[in-house]
């Protein structure tokens, strides 16, 4: 048997472990951002230097200058905010309409149609691709928003996702509407759709992280650089310059930005929403 | 239920329903069920340039199997696979297994490790290939090393495993941390009164109370590691001499389809692909009533 002194002590040492483990784990998480924060002010000779210094010389924005006058930095903020805008629209009208329809009405041929948007979450979005960028030249349509949205107009995952939300719905909350008075339809927008904000803050989140971080699809079907999104001007930069680290870095840096803030601002959300949506 | 009339509400409902449920399936069929049928036709074959294609029968397979570069690419998936999904799950579930203790500002540490995956990955590629270069990178000099990381064609793929690892540790943790905290404290409770050890624990009750949410984080991490694009792409570049020995096989079907423009042969190589994936969903359904323990 152990005296309790001994239990103390050991459990202290657990303590200590596990806040140092934790903390050495936060570090290495972290540090990547820090360096990249550090190097977008140094020069590039001092970037270079050996040993590295932590700090640069001198808080210099010289760099982020440059990576303006480089990539036009205002278009692909603006379409990278349209893209995820109206990925994030669909995805919600739709998906919230048929995975109301798929939890709570009856109509013939409804087991066939889910077992499609089953099959499309189950199979690899490049798959798709070729014949997707095919419609999108065909339509004369490269180059624009509309491209850069299309493979999202419909999320099978998301309607898969909100379908579950509905089924969790009591269903005398949607009968005593119906027997109110109301349609099928203002039952939906007026009373079912409102008690789904959680899934529905959920869906935003994981449709807009997931857009704003797509790589593929946008460098495909766009090839003019002012109708690019951060990820892939990101890409391009990349290709223009493989030394110029510390501008490299401002480049990063300014296209993360906006979602790093959001993601502080809304923790909780962030973590729950795309942790709950089990995806990605 | 034969051939039995519709009420008037119940036509009601149903054309509702249909209604509903038409954006969504008319999306589908445009945007995936044809594609997919033609992604399957396109890889029997020959593009020849503006959208126009030759029937060449199995040529594009003939050729695919044919082709060391291929093989070196789906052995890099595999490898690929190999090295982030053990490793990250281990970690993930090391980490989960520290928040779910007594300790401080939780929120704060779960904040931090889940901070890669609202990232892009191309920007958290940009910082790890900078952090990597082998002349001037901070890690050599952190280590004490000389490895040319992300150009030495042994490394590469590490490389770009550890960059993976590091941005989905924190979102597999999240997912296994829910798992842990919905084991019964009382299965504790009643375990140590018998005297067991911390260690018999967490293999007696532990791991078999949270097989479910190891499970499904397993397969959702082979799923994505299978499908690696982003991160190699803007971590090695045309010029990387150690290219052939990094690129996944959904790189090669960029390549392929969009670079060299060769889209019977990039369908290909996305059917295999497609093929593999099928097979881990077969080794879910198979693995999930030999391994997973949803009552103990």
């Amino acid at each position: 048997m152990k005296s309790v002194n001994s239990l103390r002590r050991s459990y202290a040492l657990g303590k200590f472990l596990t806040y140092f483990a934790l903390i050495a784990g936060s570090l290495i998480m972290v540090f990547p951002f820090l360096w990249m924060l550090l190097t977008s002010f140094k020069t590039v000779p001092e970037s270079m230097q050996i040993p590295a210094t932590l700090f640069p010389s001198a808080f210099r924005l010289d760099k982020y200058k440059e990576v303006l006058e480089n990539l036009p930095f205002v278009r692909l903020y603006w379409n990278t905010i349209l893209l995820v805008f109206f990925r994030v629209i669909c995805a919600i009208a739709f998906s919230s309409m048929a995975g109301y329809a798929f939890a709570k009405l009856k109509f013939r041929g409804k087991n066939i149609l889910f077992t499609i948007v089953l099959m499309q979450m189950s199979l690899p979005s490049q798959i798709f691709l070729i014949p997707q960028y095919q419609m999108v030249a065909k339509m004369g349509m490269a180059n624009t928003i509309f491209a850069l949205v299309f493979p999202g107009l419909v999320s099978a995952f998301g309607v898969f996702f909100l379908r579950q939300t509905y089924m969790s719905i009591p269903e005398e909350v949607g009968e005593a509407a119906y027997l109110d008075g109301c349609n099928q339809w203002v039952t939906f927008y007026k009373i079912m759709f409102p008690l789904t904000g959680t899934s529905v803050a959920a869906l935003t989140i994981f449709t807009a992280v997931f857009a704003y971080g797509d790589l593929m699809w946008p460098q495909i079907v766009n090839n003019d650089i002012n109708m690019f999104t951060l990820s892939a001007g990101l890409a391009t930069l990349r290709g223009m310059n493989t030394t110029d680290f510390p501008m490299l870095m401002a480049g990063s840096l300014l296209a993360m930005l906006p979602m790093v803030v959001l993601y502080l601002i809304f923790q909780r959300q962030f973590v729950e929403g795309i942790a709950g949506t089990g995806g990605k | 239920m034969k051939k039995r009339k519709l009420s008037a509400a119940e036509r009601r409902e149903e054309n509702w329903g249909w209604i509903m449920v038409a954006p969504t399936i008319i999306g589908l069929f445009i945007l995936n069920i044809w594609p997919f049928i033609q992604t399957i036709y396109t890889s029997f074959c020959e593009h020849l340039g503006f959208g126009k294609y030759k029937f060449i029968g199995i040529q594009n397979y003939a050729d695919m199997f044919g082709s060391a570069e291929f093989w070196k690419a789906t052995w890099n998936t595999v490898w690929f696979c190999i090295l982030t999904v053990p490793v990250g799950m281990v970690l993930a579930l090391f980490v989960a297994m520290l928040l779910n203790t007594k300790v401080k500002f939780k929120g704060g540490f779960r904040t931090i490790f889940f901070l890669p995956l609202v990232c892009a990955p191309a920007a958290v590629a940009m910082v790890w290939q900078w952090i990597f270069n082998g002349e001037y990178g901070v890690l050599n000099q952190i280590l004490g090393t000389n490895i040319q990381w992300i150009t030495n064609s042994k490394t590469a793929v590490v490389a770009v495993a550890i960059v993976s690892v590091w941005s989905s540790v924190g979102y597999d943790a999240v997912l296994l941390l829910a798992g842990l905290q919905n084991i019964p404290k009382t299965l504790y409770e009643a375990n140590s009164i018998d005297g067991a050890g911390k260690v018999r624990q967490f293999f007696t009750i532990t791991l078999p109370m949270i097989s479910p949410s190891l499970f499904s984080v397993l397969i959702m991490r082979l799923m994505a590691s299978m499908k690696v694009y982003d991160l190699i792409y803007m971590m090695s570049d045309s010029t990387n001499p150690a290219m052939a020995d990094m690129q996944s096989l959904m790189y090669l079907f960029y390549r392929s389809s969009f670079v060299a423009g060769d889209r019977g042969y990039g369908s290909a190589i996305v059917i295999w692909t497609v093929c593999l994936i099928l097979l881990v969903t077969l080794f879910q359904f198979w693995g999930q009533k030999k391994w997973v323990t949803y009552d103990i």
